[in-house]
């Protein structure tokens, strides 16, 4: 029952949050952002555009600092045995 | 047809798009592997249960307030649109292997060819493994496919177009895999998806700023601004990522996918 309750919620943590929750949680603090400056009067249309700028780098700074997988050329089908093989020039 | 209308329509086609090619690479594979009769009446079931699913939710979801769904909606699509996109810029910048249906395919195959079913056989499902393989394949992706649309749908207060969209998607892809029963490798499916990522970002923080008590500028007219910032932005971080890969791998910037999938 344990493992069933578990294997439920791994499902929709990853069916809502995904591979990165820093991006969930700043969709969730912008859009209360947004709400708390339209309540204060304040124009409020920018600072999911800014959340944005500032959010999708760093989520993918986060992943990108893995090794870089070796970019397949025009009718090549496999790629090198080694991610970390450098592609030929 | 409005733009906003035509943004909607292209949105919702395309994102059903890469969801029935899931669901179809499933059901061959379901079908080649082990029985076409036995894959056939599990898509047919799940069918049926999304059909369902649709006549139960589509109602309530038109009695959800506008302003609630919209934050709701919104803060969904942003976060499903934003790690969309993260995951296209990090595979188009080589940072992750690309999406191959030819390879997943051949998973599901192997898996299928594998697997022994302990329940016996009847008429329609002569083969329950074949059977179950496709239901939950065409019913997992269907889900999303609904989901998509009543969002998409009630937000824009367009749910007819969005289900038009989404039926000739889901009819677009069914006919093509049916006619060479294959694996849809030819569908350029990392390029929508990255395509499929802006529009949910799009529509997410306009629908998610608009329900938060937002007023975008120029109204509906600002996804008109909104969608192409937006993809500009991921481009130059793709290209921006691609350099600093090429810098330490020595590779060179290429928007497009392999030759393999890209070139037909």
């Amino acid at each position: 029952m344990t493992s069933k309750l578990r294997a439920f919620g791994a499902f929709w943590y990853d069916f809502v949050i995904g591979d990165d929750w820093l991006i969930a949680v700043g969709v969730v603090l912008g859009l209360a952002g947004t709400y708390g400056l339209h309540r204060a009067g304040v124009v409020a249309w920018w600072l999911l555009p800014l959340v944005l700028v500032v959010l999708l780098p760093v989520s993918i700074s986060r992943a990108a600092s893995g090794p870089v997988l070796p970019r397949r050329r025009r009718g090549q089908r496999k790629s090198p045995a080694s991610p970390h093989t450098p592609p030929a020039s | 047809m409005s733009a906003a209308a035509a943004a909607l329509f292209i949105a919702v086609f395309l994102a059903c798009v890469v969801e029935a090619v899931e669901a179809t690479t499933i059901v061959l594979a379901a079908g080649t592997a082990r029985d076409w009769r036995s894959a056939g009446t599990g898509s047919v079931a799940a069918l049926a249960v999304l059909a369902v699913v649709v006549a139960v939710l589509g109602p309530a979801v038109s009695h959800i307030p506008l302003t609630g769904l919209r934050v709701v909606v919104g803060a969904l699509l942003l976060v499903f649109g934003l790690q969309w996109l993260r995951k296209a810029i990090l595979r188009a910048s080589g940072h992750k292997a690309l999406h191959d249906e030819d390879k997943l395919y051949a998973e599901h195959l192997a898996e299928a060819q594998a697997s022994q079913s302990s329940v016996a056989p009847s008429f329609l499902a002569p083969d329950w493994y074949g059977f179950t393989l496709a239901f939950k394949g065409v019913l997992l992706e269907g889900l999303e496919v609904v989901f998509i649309v009543l969002t998409f749908g009630a937000n824009a207060k367009n749910v007819g177009l969005a289900a038009i969209a989404a039926g000739c998607a889901v009819v677009l892809v069914a006919a093509a895999g049916y006619a060479i029963k294959a694996p849809l490798a030819r569908v350029p499916e990392n390029t929508m998806k990255f395509v499929v990522g802006i529009m949910l970002t799009s529509f997410g923080m306009f629908w998610g700023g608009e329900g938060a008590g937002a007023h975008w500028p120029g109204s509906d007219a600002a996804l008109l601004v909104i969608i192409p910032a937006i993809a500009l932005f991921a481009v130059g971080l793709t290209v921006l990522l691609r350099q600093s890969a090429g810098g330490a791998s020595g590779g060179t910037a290429d928007l497009r996918e392999p030759a393999d999938q890209s070139a037909h």
